[in-house]
């Protein structure tokens, strides 16, 4: 399978008054075309700043520090690359929404309160596809059917043909500002929320066009949600990042938005990044699985060897922690606690909380090798086996 | 199982007024609680499940009286009272709960622990003010009583000293069930103790808390929305709907022969961590209605899979099903064939 995504060796680092937090450790990992790739770990492990990472969308005081992040857009042409990390900042605009897109956590956050759910979700097209809905608007006032008064269908045509050349140029932009004149952009608005519509409505909503009339506070955080994924896939992305798309949702809520996550992907998009800390929704939704532990990645694989022969002892341990149903006795949990990455554990970070600790755990940090076909793991345990 | 009763509640109400117009009348009101009967029995775990707005915190919160009930009765069986000598919480005043010496033996932890313990008192303190409230103690006693305490929750004497924010998510969650069960109760509400937790420290809490039922003998209402939790530390469980318990049974039964389709579809929305376990999905279309003006009838008919024209006109009451298993539906009868017919084998019962 053809990669889509990969980043390598890369490193993002906080600068807090408490001192570094060195939140990822050199992660690499690859997500193919088509797959649905899992990124579990308890919180504060990275997940969300390695696909924060990856937009460069990493807030203050954090930093990229290294490494890169390499996108193969086109399935076919596996050789045009992009490292997003040297990319301007025009570029990743115009990638961010259109080519990659990303659902954040809670919804309510997301979400403009001030801004109609219509004005939301058009904003993407308006961004990303205005030169391609001008050309579509040209295209119907040259019809043949259109009725329009002559000469009024003469100057739209102008102004249309002018934006869809160009939408910067100056002549648009001072007609954008005369009163009156300005009004030429209905058509395009008109568009604009035929296509919002279209999407809302595709999301299994229902009556889609009272919808995006109404605000946020209106729906639900269900209807929310959904609404975020609307959003994120207006243009239609190649890669679709959901950061722990379902974790606020109710477990009925959850069911219908991972059913709706499922169905686009057969129909629309290619990939999907999934982040959660949910095991039970990794295991239902994901083809490739990749467990983080504080800034680093310790095992990839696909995810029925995960779960049926998990190498890592962390894997291990945190499955071990969940609650099954098909269970008897006691959980077993992990001792310990979560290391503070401002000074995280010498060697292996996991060591401190390991059963199966030796010497050299404490010394040096283990790199990802590959034990299996597609079962990659950290872990010095298997890198004395394995030579 | 133990029979004796602890906590009855009898068609308990609690409806928040929403006041409206400029004398801020009472327009309407959240029916938080709409007629909840409910017994616990002494040293049993019961879960309270449901989505967010179904109403078990409010449950939890107006059993201990830290919400008055707008109507209905919650009678406490003290450990030596005889049943007629049971005291109703809802209606007593506060003074006198506390006079009898009721209020240390109900307790409450709440669902986040960074906002639960004032972030201004040491943890000496925090564990020791319930204490004080109960018995005067010498500073001596206290201080070994907080030590004993600290010590069955898994932390040291070394963290007497510390402010609640030294502390990570799990260990403040300890901190805080040390503080629930200071005064020696009876009887405490976990309010969701472990969703603002990890997995792998979730685990830590769900056993401590197992290990304490048994050894302090408490009783825990476990109210939470995460059906694994309950699966793996209740006996029994009830599952709420819109302020309304719509099945109750022992817990074994609810995840192997649950009855009300709404149970069958929080069931079947679980993900489960396990590969193996494909199963067919009952999805629900639709949104938990707006407890406000609930739907007439069953409230659950409008998202029900199988309605009937009786469902939208009757309010179906908590019935028997076999013993001890009661479930509030009109087809309670019939619901297993339906589901299959409709969603296959495997959906909802495992």
């Amino acid at each position: 399978m053809a990669t889509l995504l990969e980043t390598a060796d890369l490193v993002t680092n906080f600068y807090t008054y408490e001192g570094v937090v060195k939140a990822l450790n050199k992660i690499s990992l690859v997500v193919d075309h088509g797959v649905t790739f899992g990124l579990v770990g308890e919180s504060g492990c990275g997940k969300s700043v390695t696909v924060r990472s990856v937009m460069r969308i990493v807030q203050e005081p954090g930093c990229i520090e290294g490494g890169k992040v390499i996108v193969y857009l086109d399935e076919k042409n596996t050789e045009a690359g992009v490292d997003l990390l040297q990319q301007s900042e025009a570029y990743m605009e115009a990638l961010r929404g259109d080519r990659i897109s990303m659902i954040f956590q809670e919804p309510n956050a997301a979400l403009n309160p001030t801004m109609s759910i219509g004005d939301q979700v058009s904003e993407s097209f308006l961004f990303h596809q205005r030169q391609e809905m001008c050309t579509k608007v040209l295209k119907d006032l040259c019809a043949a059917e259109c009725r329009t008064f002559y000469p009024l269908r003469k100057f739209l045509q102008r102004v249309y043909r002018m934006a869809a050349e160009d939408p910067d140029c100056v002549a648009v932009r001072i007609l954008d500002r005369i009163p009156v004149i300005k009004r030429w952009q209905k058509r395009l608005k008109r568009e604009v929320k035929r296509r919002s519509v279209e999407i809302v409505g595709k999301l299994g909503i229902p009556n889609p066009e009272q919808i995006v009339e109404q605000y946020p506070h209106n729906l639900s955080g269900g209807m929310k949600q959904r609404i975020v994924i609307a959003i994120a896939l207006a243009c239609s992305p190649v890669l679709l990042i959901a950061d722990e798309a379902t974790s606020n949702l109710d477990v009925t809520i959850q069911a219908q938005i991972l059913e709706l996550l499922r169905r686009l992907k057969e129909e629309v998009i290619s990939s999907i990044l999934l982040i959660t800390h949910d095991l039970g929704v990794v295991a239902e939704t994901c083809d490739r699985v990749g467990v983080m532990y504080a800034g680093n990645l310790v095992e990839v694989a696909d995810v029925r060897d995960l779960f049926g022969k998990p190498l890592h002892p962390y894997t291990k341990a945190l499955l071990d922690a969940v609650p099954k149903f098909s269970m008897e006795g006691t959980l077993r949990s992990i001792e310990g606690n979560v290391p503070n990455l401002v000074t995280p554990p010498s060697g292996c970070r996991f060591h401190p909380r390991c059963p199966q600790t030796m010497e050299i755990c404490v010394k040096e940090l283990p790199s990802l090798i590959e034990i299996e076909r597609n079962h990659t793991v950290a872990c010095h345990l298997f890198q004395i086996g394995s030579g | 199982m133990n029979t004796e009763k602890i906590l009855e509640l009898r068609d308990l109400k609690k409806h928040y007024p929403i006041l409206g117009g400029v004398l801020r009348r009472e327009v309407n009101s959240v029916k938080a609680l709409d007629g909840v009967d409910l017994e616990i029995y002494r040293g049993e775990c019961l879960g309270l499940v449901g989505e967010s707005g179904c109403g078990k915190t409010t449950a939890g919160k107006t059993i201990i009286r830290l919400h008055d009930p707008t109507s209905g009765n919650v009678y406490y069986y003290g450990q030596d009272e005889r049943p007629e000598e049971a005291v109703d919480l809802g209606s007593t005043k506060r003074s006198a709960l506390k006079k009898l010496g009721i209020r240390g033996r109900l307790q409450m932890v709440f669902q986040d622990p960074t906002t639960s313990l004032n972030p201004r008192m040491l943890v000496k303190h925090i564990i020791a003010e319930p204490i004080k409230e109960q018995v005067s103690l010498s500073g001596r006693d206290l201080e070994n009583r907080v030590i004993e305490l600290l010590e069955l929750v898994g932390l040291t004497r070394g963290h007497l000293l510390r402010y609640p924010h030294e502390f990570s998510g799990g260990q403040r969650q300890r901190i805080a069930v040390a503080r629930a069960i200071a005064t020696d109760p009876e009887f405490i509400v976990l309010d969701e103790p472990t969703s603002a937790l990890d997995v792998s420290v979730q685990s830590q809490i769900l056993n401590l808390l197992k290990g304490l039922q048994e050894t302090l003998s408490l009783t825990f209402l476990f109210v939470t929305h995460h059906l694994l939790v309950v699966k793996y530390i209740s006996d029994r469980t009830a599952v709420m709907y819109l302020g309304k318990i719509v099945e109750i049974a022992r817990t074994e039964e609810i995840f192997s022969r649950p009855v009300h389709p709404y149970t069958h579809a929080l069931l079947s929305g679980i993900p489960i961590p396990d590969v193996e376990h494909k199963q067919r999905r009952m999805v629900l279309s639709g949104d938990v209605p707006s407890p406000v003006d609930p739907p007439l009838g069953c409230r659950f008919h409008t998202r029900c899979p199988f309605p009937l024209d009786r469902c939208r006109r009757d309010e179906p009451p908590l019935e028997e099903v076999e013993n001890g298993h009661k479930a509030a539906c009109h087809r309670k009868s019939e619901i297993e064939k339906l589901v299959r017919e409709r969603f296959g084998d495997g959906a909802g019962a495992m």
